[in-house]
Protein backbone atom coordinates (compact mmCIF):
# COMPACT_ATOMS: atom_id res chain seq x y z
CA UNK A 1 0.00 0.00 0.00
CA UNK A 2 0.57 3.32 -0.61
CA UNK A 3 3.77 2.55 -3.60
CA UNK A 4 4.00 5.35 -5.95
CA UNK A 5 5.86 5.02 -9.41
CA UNK A 6 6.66 7.22 -12.39
CA UNK A 7 7.02 5.40 -15.86
CA UNK A 8 8.16 7.44 -19.05
CA UNK A 9 5.80 7.37 -21.86
CA UNK A 10 7.85 7.74 -24.99
CA UNK A 11 6.46 4.93 -27.42
CA UNK A 12 3.53 2.67 -27.59
CA UNK A 13 5.62 0.11 -26.18
CA UNK A 14 5.66 2.41 -23.00
CA UNK A 15 1.83 2.24 -22.68
CA UNK A 16 1.73 -1.35 -22.48
CA UNK A 17 3.63 -1.48 -19.96
CA UNK A 18 1.46 1.11 -17.79
CA UNK A 19 -1.62 -0.57 -18.32
CA UNK A 20 0.25 -3.81 -16.55
CA UNK A 21 1.60 -1.07 -13.54
CA UNK A 22 -1.73 0.01 -13.36
CA UNK A 23 -3.61 -3.77 -12.92
CA UNK A 24 -1.18 -4.42 -10.95
CA UNK A 25 -1.90 -1.33 -8.66
CA UNK A 26 -5.91 -2.02 -8.93
CA UNK A 27 -4.98 -5.62 -7.46
CA UNK A 28 -3.47 -4.17 -5.09
CA UNK A 29 -5.96 -1.86 -3.82
CA UNK A 30 -8.17 -4.45 -3.77
CA UNK A 31 -10.47 -3.21 -6.64
CA UNK A 32 -12.76 -5.57 -8.08
CA UNK A 33 -12.34 -7.32 -11.30
CA UNK A 34 -14.89 -4.41 -13.24
CA UNK A 35 -13.14 -1.41 -11.68
CA UNK A 36 -10.25 -3.06 -12.31
CA UNK A 37 -10.66 -3.27 -15.86
CA UNK A 38 -12.20 0.70 -16.23
CA UNK A 39 -9.40 2.00 -14.29
CA UNK A 40 -6.88 0.27 -16.70
CA UNK A 41 -8.85 1.23 -20.14
CA UNK A 42 -8.98 4.84 -18.77
CA UNK A 43 -5.24 4.64 -18.34
CA UNK A 44 -4.74 3.57 -22.02
CA UNK A 45 -6.92 6.01 -23.25
CA UNK A 46 -5.09 9.07 -21.37
CA UNK A 47 -1.60 7.77 -22.06
CA UNK A 48 -1.93 7.13 -25.85
CA UNK A 49 -3.21 10.77 -26.00
CA UNK A 50 -0.64 12.13 -24.28
CA UNK A 51 1.72 10.13 -26.73
CA UNK A 52 -0.12 10.88 -29.49
CA UNK A 53 -1.45 14.13 -29.27
CA UNK A 54 1.00 15.32 -26.78
CA UNK A 55 4.36 13.81 -27.93
CA UNK A 56 4.92 11.89 -24.82
CA UNK A 57 5.38 12.34 -20.98
CA UNK A 58 4.90 10.30 -18.38
CA UNK A 59 2.59 9.09 -16.25
CA UNK A 60 2.95 8.78 -12.35
CA UNK A 61 0.85 5.35 -10.73
CA UNK A 62 -0.13 5.34 -7.00
CA UNK A 63 -2.27 2.91 -4.95
CA UNK A 64 -3.43 4.82 -2.40
CA UNK A 65 -6.40 5.68 0.26
CA UNK A 66 -8.62 7.97 -0.23
CA UNK A 67 -11.44 8.73 2.39
CA UNK A 68 -11.21 5.32 4.26
CA UNK A 69 -11.34 3.88 0.77
CA UNK A 70 -8.85 1.68 -1.43
CA UNK A 71 -7.87 3.78 -4.51
CA UNK A 72 -5.81 4.00 -7.03
CA UNK A 73 -4.43 7.61 -8.51
CA UNK A 74 -3.49 8.29 -11.58
CA UNK A 75 -1.30 11.56 -12.87
CA UNK A 76 -0.35 11.37 -16.78
CA UNK A 77 1.48 14.73 -17.84
CA UNK A 78 2.64 15.35 -21.06
CA UNK A 79 4.76 18.80 -21.89
CA UNK A 80 2.87 19.18 -25.62
CA UNK A 81 0.61 22.05 -27.49
CA UNK A 82 -2.47 21.59 -25.03
CA UNK A 83 -6.17 21.39 -25.54
CA UNK A 84 -7.55 24.91 -26.70
CA UNK A 85 -11.04 24.04 -25.84
CA UNK A 86 -11.44 21.32 -23.07
CA UNK A 87 -14.99 21.73 -23.14
CA UNK A 88 -15.04 20.80 -26.55
CA UNK A 89 -12.36 17.93 -26.29
CA UNK A 90 -14.51 16.55 -23.72
CA UNK A 91 -17.98 15.76 -26.30
CA UNK A 92 -18.36 12.61 -27.48
CA UNK A 93 -17.26 11.81 -31.00
CA UNK A 94 -15.26 15.06 -31.21
CA UNK A 95 -11.36 14.48 -32.34
CA UNK A 96 -8.64 16.32 -33.61
CA UNK A 97 -7.04 13.28 -35.18
CA UNK A 98 -8.75 10.41 -36.56
CA UNK A 99 -9.80 8.28 -34.00
CA UNK A 100 -13.24 7.61 -32.32
CA UNK A 101 -13.74 10.86 -30.54
CA UNK A 102 -14.09 9.05 -27.05
CA UNK A 103 -11.04 8.77 -25.26
CA UNK A 104 -11.29 11.69 -23.20
CA UNK A 105 -14.91 11.57 -22.48
CA UNK A 106 -15.01 7.55 -22.09
CA UNK A 107 -11.81 7.50 -19.20
CA UNK A 108 -13.97 10.45 -17.81
CA UNK A 109 -16.87 7.87 -17.75
CA UNK A 110 -14.87 5.27 -16.63
CA UNK A 111 -13.58 6.65 -13.56
CA UNK A 112 -14.94 8.22 -10.41
CA UNK A 113 -12.50 11.40 -10.14
CA UNK A 114 -11.24 12.94 -13.60
CA UNK A 115 -9.27 16.47 -13.18
CA UNK A 116 -8.27 17.78 -16.98
CA UNK A 117 -5.95 21.03 -16.70
CA UNK A 118 -4.07 22.12 -20.28
CA UNK A 119 -2.20 24.94 -20.71
CA UNK A 120 -2.12 26.03 -24.36
CA UNK A 121 1.91 25.55 -25.63
CA UNK A 122 2.57 23.91 -22.36
CA UNK A 123 0.97 20.60 -22.14
CA UNK A 124 -1.91 18.79 -20.31
CA UNK A 125 -2.02 17.06 -17.30
CA UNK A 126 -4.99 14.35 -16.51
CA UNK A 127 -5.54 12.95 -13.26
CA UNK A 128 -7.69 9.78 -12.79
CA UNK A 129 -9.10 8.27 -9.43
CA UNK A 130 -10.80 5.18 -9.39
CA UNK A 131 -11.83 3.68 -5.60
CA UNK A 132 -13.15 0.54 -4.04
CA UNK B 1 52.02 16.49 -21.27
CA UNK B 2 51.06 16.86 -24.82
CA UNK B 3 48.82 14.33 -26.31
CA UNK B 4 51.68 13.19 -28.41
CA UNK B 5 53.86 12.42 -25.73
CA UNK B 6 51.10 10.44 -23.86
CA UNK B 7 50.66 8.40 -27.00
CA UNK B 8 54.61 7.73 -26.69
CA UNK B 9 54.15 6.31 -23.09
CA UNK B 10 51.26 4.16 -24.43
CA UNK B 11 53.51 2.72 -27.20
CA UNK B 12 56.96 2.45 -24.83
CA UNK B 13 55.55 0.74 -21.82
CA UNK B 14 52.63 -1.05 -24.11
CA UNK B 15 53.48 -4.31 -22.70
CA UNK B 16 54.07 -3.51 -18.96
CA UNK B 17 50.46 -1.46 -19.30
CA UNK B 18 48.95 -4.85 -20.77
CA UNK B 19 50.00 -7.12 -18.04
CA UNK B 20 49.17 -4.90 -15.16
CA UNK B 21 45.94 -4.05 -16.76
CA UNK B 22 45.26 -7.83 -16.79
CA UNK B 23 46.04 -8.10 -13.27
CA UNK B 24 43.96 -5.03 -12.62
CA UNK B 25 41.10 -6.78 -14.45
CA UNK B 26 41.34 -9.88 -12.52
CA UNK B 27 41.24 -8.21 -9.27
CA UNK B 28 38.32 -5.78 -10.16
CA UNK B 29 36.59 -9.67 -10.31
CA UNK B 30 36.50 -11.09 -14.33
CA UNK B 31 34.01 -13.60 -15.49
CA UNK B 32 35.91 -16.28 -15.83
CA UNK B 33 33.21 -18.32 -16.72
CA UNK B 34 32.32 -16.33 -19.68
CA UNK B 35 35.58 -15.33 -20.56
CA UNK B 36 39.12 -16.93 -21.15
CA UNK B 37 42.52 -15.34 -20.51
CA UNK B 38 43.50 -15.04 -23.92
CA UNK B 39 40.78 -13.36 -25.30
CA UNK B 40 40.89 -11.19 -21.94
CA UNK B 41 44.57 -10.52 -23.29
CA UNK B 42 43.53 -10.13 -27.11
CA UNK B 43 40.91 -7.59 -26.47
CA UNK B 44 43.21 -5.65 -23.64
CA UNK B 45 46.15 -5.70 -26.32
CA UNK B 46 43.84 -4.71 -29.51
CA UNK B 47 41.97 -1.62 -27.15
CA UNK B 48 45.76 -0.44 -25.94
CA UNK B 49 46.90 -0.28 -29.69
CA UNK B 50 43.56 1.45 -30.57
CA UNK B 51 44.10 3.78 -28.11
CA UNK B 52 47.80 4.95 -29.11
CA UNK B 53 46.83 5.49 -32.69
CA UNK B 54 43.83 7.71 -31.55
CA UNK B 55 45.55 9.34 -28.58
CA UNK B 56 48.91 10.08 -31.56
CA UNK B 57 45.75 12.54 -33.06
CA UNK B 58 44.59 14.36 -30.15
CA UNK B 59 42.63 13.38 -27.00
CA UNK B 60 40.17 16.27 -26.80
CA UNK B 61 37.67 15.70 -28.89
CA UNK B 62 35.95 12.46 -28.56
CA UNK B 63 33.38 13.02 -31.46
CA UNK B 64 36.25 13.37 -33.59
CA UNK B 65 37.79 11.07 -36.58
CA UNK B 66 40.42 9.26 -34.97
CA UNK B 67 38.20 8.28 -32.25
CA UNK B 68 35.96 6.08 -34.53
CA UNK B 69 38.47 2.81 -34.67
CA UNK B 70 38.24 2.45 -30.75
CA UNK B 71 34.44 3.71 -31.43
CA UNK B 72 34.01 0.31 -33.35
CA UNK B 73 36.01 -1.74 -31.63
CA UNK B 74 34.25 -1.02 -28.09
CA UNK B 75 30.99 -1.86 -29.63
CA UNK B 76 31.19 -4.65 -31.23
CA UNK B 77 32.83 -5.73 -27.75
CA UNK B 78 29.82 -4.73 -25.38
CA UNK B 79 27.54 -5.86 -28.45
CA UNK B 80 29.05 -9.48 -28.03
CA UNK B 81 29.64 -9.36 -24.71
CA UNK B 82 26.09 -8.62 -23.75
CA UNK B 83 25.03 -11.46 -25.89
CA UNK B 84 27.18 -13.59 -23.85
CA UNK B 85 25.97 -12.66 -20.42
CA UNK B 86 28.13 -10.08 -18.83
CA UNK B 87 26.54 -7.25 -17.40
CA UNK B 88 27.12 -3.55 -18.72
CA UNK B 89 29.14 -3.18 -15.43
CA UNK B 90 31.47 -6.01 -16.57
CA UNK B 91 31.94 -4.73 -19.51
CA UNK B 92 32.75 -0.71 -18.22
CA UNK B 93 35.06 -2.52 -15.76
CA UNK B 94 37.58 -3.19 -18.48
CA UNK B 95 38.19 0.07 -19.37
CA UNK B 96 37.70 1.61 -16.02
CA UNK B 97 40.57 -1.20 -14.72
CA UNK B 98 43.09 0.56 -17.06
CA UNK B 99 43.29 3.47 -15.05
CA UNK B 100 45.53 2.41 -12.21
CA UNK B 101 48.32 1.44 -14.35
CA UNK B 102 48.27 3.95 -16.78
CA UNK B 103 47.77 6.93 -14.01
CA UNK B 104 50.89 5.40 -12.15
CA UNK B 105 53.06 5.84 -15.45
CA UNK B 106 51.68 9.35 -16.17
CA UNK B 107 52.64 9.94 -12.36
CA UNK B 108 55.88 8.50 -13.00
CA UNK B 109 57.13 10.37 -16.68
CA UNK B 110 54.86 13.92 -16.62
CA UNK B 111 55.80 16.98 -15.28
CA UNK B 112 52.14 18.03 -14.45
CA UNK B 113 50.54 14.54 -13.76
CA UNK B 114 47.35 15.94 -11.75
CA UNK B 115 46.19 18.01 -15.26
CA UNK B 116 47.16 14.80 -17.18
CA UNK B 117 45.48 11.99 -15.51
CA UNK B 118 42.79 14.34 -15.22
CA UNK B 119 42.58 14.43 -18.61
CA UNK B 120 43.13 10.73 -19.10
CA UNK B 121 40.42 9.83 -16.58
CA UNK B 122 37.78 12.11 -18.12
CA UNK B 123 38.84 9.81 -21.56
CA UNK B 124 38.49 6.90 -19.78
CA UNK B 125 35.03 7.77 -18.37
CA UNK B 126 33.87 8.55 -21.91
CA UNK B 127 35.03 5.41 -23.63
CA UNK B 128 33.45 3.50 -20.39
CA UNK B 129 30.01 5.13 -20.56
CA UNK B 130 30.19 4.87 -24.53
CA UNK B 131 29.90 0.65 -23.46
CA UNK B 132 27.27 0.73 -21.33
CA UNK B 133 25.62 2.80 -24.01
CA UNK B 134 26.25 0.17 -26.94
CA UNK B 135 25.39 -1.94 -24.41
CA UNK B 136 21.86 -0.51 -23.54
CA UNK B 137 21.38 -0.10 -27.75
CA UNK B 138 22.23 -3.96 -27.79
CA UNK B 139 19.35 -4.74 -25.52
CA UNK B 140 17.06 -2.18 -27.40
CA UNK B 141 17.63 -4.03 -30.80
CA UNK B 142 16.74 -7.16 -29.30
CA UNK B 143 13.88 -6.22 -27.47
CA UNK B 144 12.73 -4.97 -31.09
CA UNK B 145 13.79 -8.22 -32.66
CA UNK B 146 11.07 -10.16 -30.08
CA UNK B 147 8.55 -7.83 -30.63
CA UNK B 148 8.73 -8.37 -34.30
CA UNK B 149 8.57 -11.81 -33.54
CA UNK B 150 5.64 -11.89 -31.24
CA UNK B 151 4.20 -9.59 -33.67
CA UNK B 152 4.45 -12.76 -36.44
CA UNK B 153 3.88 -15.32 -33.87
CA UNK B 154 0.62 -14.40 -32.15
CA UNK B 155 -1.71 -13.76 -35.17
CA UNK B 156 -2.63 -17.27 -36.89
CA UNK B 157 -6.14 -17.52 -39.29
CA UNK B 158 -7.51 -20.84 -38.61
CA UNK B 159 -10.27 -21.98 -40.44
CA UNK B 160 -12.86 -24.38 -37.87
CA UNK B 161 -15.27 -25.40 -40.98
CA UNK B 162 -15.47 -25.00 -44.55
CA UNK B 163 -16.25 -21.05 -45.02
CA UNK B 164 -15.70 -20.45 -41.57
CA UNK B 165 -12.56 -19.11 -40.12
CA UNK B 166 -11.98 -18.16 -36.44
CA UNK B 167 -8.90 -15.52 -35.08
CA UNK B 168 -8.43 -16.03 -31.64
CA UNK B 169 -6.25 -12.68 -30.65
CA UNK B 170 -3.98 -12.42 -27.73
CA UNK B 171 -2.25 -9.87 -25.45
CA UNK B 172 -2.54 -6.17 -26.32
CA UNK B 173 -3.57 -4.37 -29.80
CA UNK B 174 -2.03 -2.05 -30.88
CA UNK B 175 -1.20 -0.31 -34.16
CA UNK B 176 1.15 -2.24 -35.74
CA UNK B 177 -0.37 -5.52 -34.81
CA UNK B 178 -4.15 -5.18 -35.28
CA UNK B 179 -2.59 -3.88 -38.66
CA UNK B 180 -0.86 -7.39 -39.48
CA UNK B 181 -4.35 -8.95 -38.01
CA UNK B 182 -6.79 -7.40 -40.25
CA UNK B 183 -4.14 -7.97 -43.22
CA UNK B 184 -3.90 -11.68 -42.34
CA UNK B 185 -7.89 -12.28 -41.97
CA UNK B 186 -8.35 -10.38 -45.14
CA UNK B 187 -6.03 -11.98 -47.16
CA UNK B 188 -7.40 -16.00 -45.59
CA UNK B 189 -10.91 -14.54 -46.47
CA UNK B 190 -9.96 -14.40 -50.42
CA UNK B 191 -7.76 -17.62 -50.11
CA UNK B 192 -10.94 -19.99 -48.57
CA UNK B 193 -13.54 -17.94 -49.91
CA UNK B 194 -14.95 -18.21 -46.62
CA UNK B 195 -18.73 -16.78 -45.39
CA UNK B 196 -18.18 -16.11 -41.86
CA UNK B 197 -15.05 -14.97 -39.89
CA UNK B 198 -14.57 -15.15 -36.24
CA UNK B 199 -12.64 -12.47 -34.32
CA UNK B 200 -12.41 -13.82 -30.81
CA UNK B 201 -10.80 -11.57 -27.99
CA UNK B 202 -11.07 -13.82 -25.16
CA UNK B 203 -7.01 -13.35 -24.66
CA UNK B 204 -7.08 -9.45 -25.19
CA UNK B 205 -7.01 -8.30 -21.61
CA UNK B 206 -7.86 -3.96 -22.54
CA UNK B 207 -10.46 -2.92 -25.15
CA UNK B 208 -9.64 0.69 -25.42
CA UNK B 209 -11.08 3.49 -28.08
CA UNK B 210 -8.09 2.31 -30.07
CA UNK B 211 -8.61 -1.43 -29.96
CA UNK B 212 -12.44 -0.94 -31.00
CA UNK B 213 -11.36 0.97 -33.75
CA UNK B 214 -9.06 -1.42 -35.01
CA UNK B 215 -11.96 -4.24 -34.63
CA UNK B 216 -14.66 -2.40 -36.39
CA UNK B 217 -12.47 -1.18 -39.14
CA UNK B 218 -11.78 -4.86 -39.63
CA UNK B 219 -15.28 -6.21 -39.39
CA UNK B 220 -16.13 -3.53 -42.19
CA UNK B 221 -13.23 -4.24 -44.24
CA UNK B 222 -14.55 -8.05 -43.86
CA UNK B 223 -18.27 -6.76 -44.65
CA UNK B 224 -16.89 -4.89 -48.25
CA UNK B 225 -15.67 -8.35 -49.44
CA UNK B 226 -18.69 -10.09 -48.65
CA UNK B 227 -18.02 -12.30 -45.50
CA UNK B 228 -19.57 -12.12 -42.04
CA UNK B 229 -18.01 -11.35 -39.08
CA UNK B 230 -18.75 -12.27 -35.29
CA UNK B 231 -16.60 -10.97 -32.29
CA UNK B 232 -16.76 -13.63 -29.53
CA UNK B 233 -15.24 -13.86 -25.92
CA UNK B 234 -16.37 -10.40 -24.67
CA UNK B 235 -15.89 -10.74 -20.76
CA UNK B 236 -18.55 -9.21 -18.62
CA UNK B 237 -15.91 -6.44 -17.45
CA UNK B 238 -14.89 -5.71 -20.94
CA UNK B 239 -18.58 -5.55 -22.01
CA UNK B 240 -18.82 -3.02 -19.27
CA UNK B 241 -16.04 -0.98 -20.22
CA UNK B 242 -17.18 -0.46 -23.66
CA UNK B 243 -20.46 0.42 -22.65
CA UNK B 244 -19.08 3.11 -20.47
CA UNK B 245 -16.37 4.28 -23.08
CA UNK B 246 -19.54 5.13 -25.08
CA UNK B 247 -18.43 2.67 -28.10
CA UNK B 248 -20.92 1.77 -30.63
CA UNK B 249 -20.56 -1.72 -31.86
CA UNK B 250 -23.72 -1.19 -34.37
CA UNK B 251 -24.94 -4.28 -36.32
CA UNK B 252 -21.90 -5.97 -35.37
CA UNK B 253 -22.57 -9.93 -34.05
CA UNK B 254 -21.29 -10.19 -30.79
CA UNK B 255 -21.27 -13.95 -28.99
CA UNK B 256 -19.76 -14.29 -25.11
CA UNK B 257 -17.96 -17.54 -26.48
CA UNK B 258 -16.09 -19.02 -29.30
CA UNK B 259 -18.30 -21.74 -29.06
CA UNK B 260 -21.29 -19.70 -29.54
CA UNK B 261 -20.18 -18.31 -32.44
CA UNK B 262 -18.94 -21.27 -34.09
CA UNK B 263 -22.45 -22.75 -33.29
CA UNK B 264 -24.31 -19.48 -35.09
CA UNK B 265 -22.07 -19.56 -37.93
CA UNK B 266 -22.60 -23.15 -38.71
CA UNK B 267 -26.49 -22.26 -38.32
CA UNK B 268 -25.71 -19.13 -40.59
CA UNK B 269 -24.48 -21.66 -43.09
CA UNK B 270 -27.12 -24.16 -42.75
CA UNK B 271 -24.77 -27.03 -41.14
CA UNK B 272 -26.19 -29.29 -38.94
CA UNK B 273 -24.60 -31.34 -36.42
CA UNK B 274 -26.21 -34.42 -35.01
CA UNK B 275 -24.80 -37.21 -32.70
CA UNK B 276 -25.24 -40.13 -33.65
CA UNK B 277 -27.29 -42.55 -31.65
CA UNK B 278 -25.02 -45.73 -32.10
CA UNK B 279 -21.65 -46.16 -32.48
Amino acid sequence: MGKREIFPLKQETDIVLIRQRVRQAAEAAKLGLVSQTKIVTAASEIARNALIYGGGGECMIEDTVRNGRNAVHLVITDQGKGIADIAKAMVDGYTSGNGLGLGLSGAKRLVDEFIIESDLGKGTRVELWKWR
Amino acid sequence: MPASAIAELLQTHENELLQEWTIAQRAAGIRADLIDEDTVIANSRELLKLLTVAAAAGIDDFESVQWSPIKGMLERLSRSQSRQGFTPSDTATFIFSLKEPLFSRIQQYSDDAAKDIWQINQLLDKLGLYTVECFMTGREAIIREQQESMLELSTPVVELWKGILAIPLIGSLDSNRTQIVMEALLEKIVQTESDIAIIDITGVPTVDTMVAQHLLKTVTAAKLMGAKCIISGIRPQIAATIVHLGVELGDVITKASLADAFQMALKELNVRLVTSATR
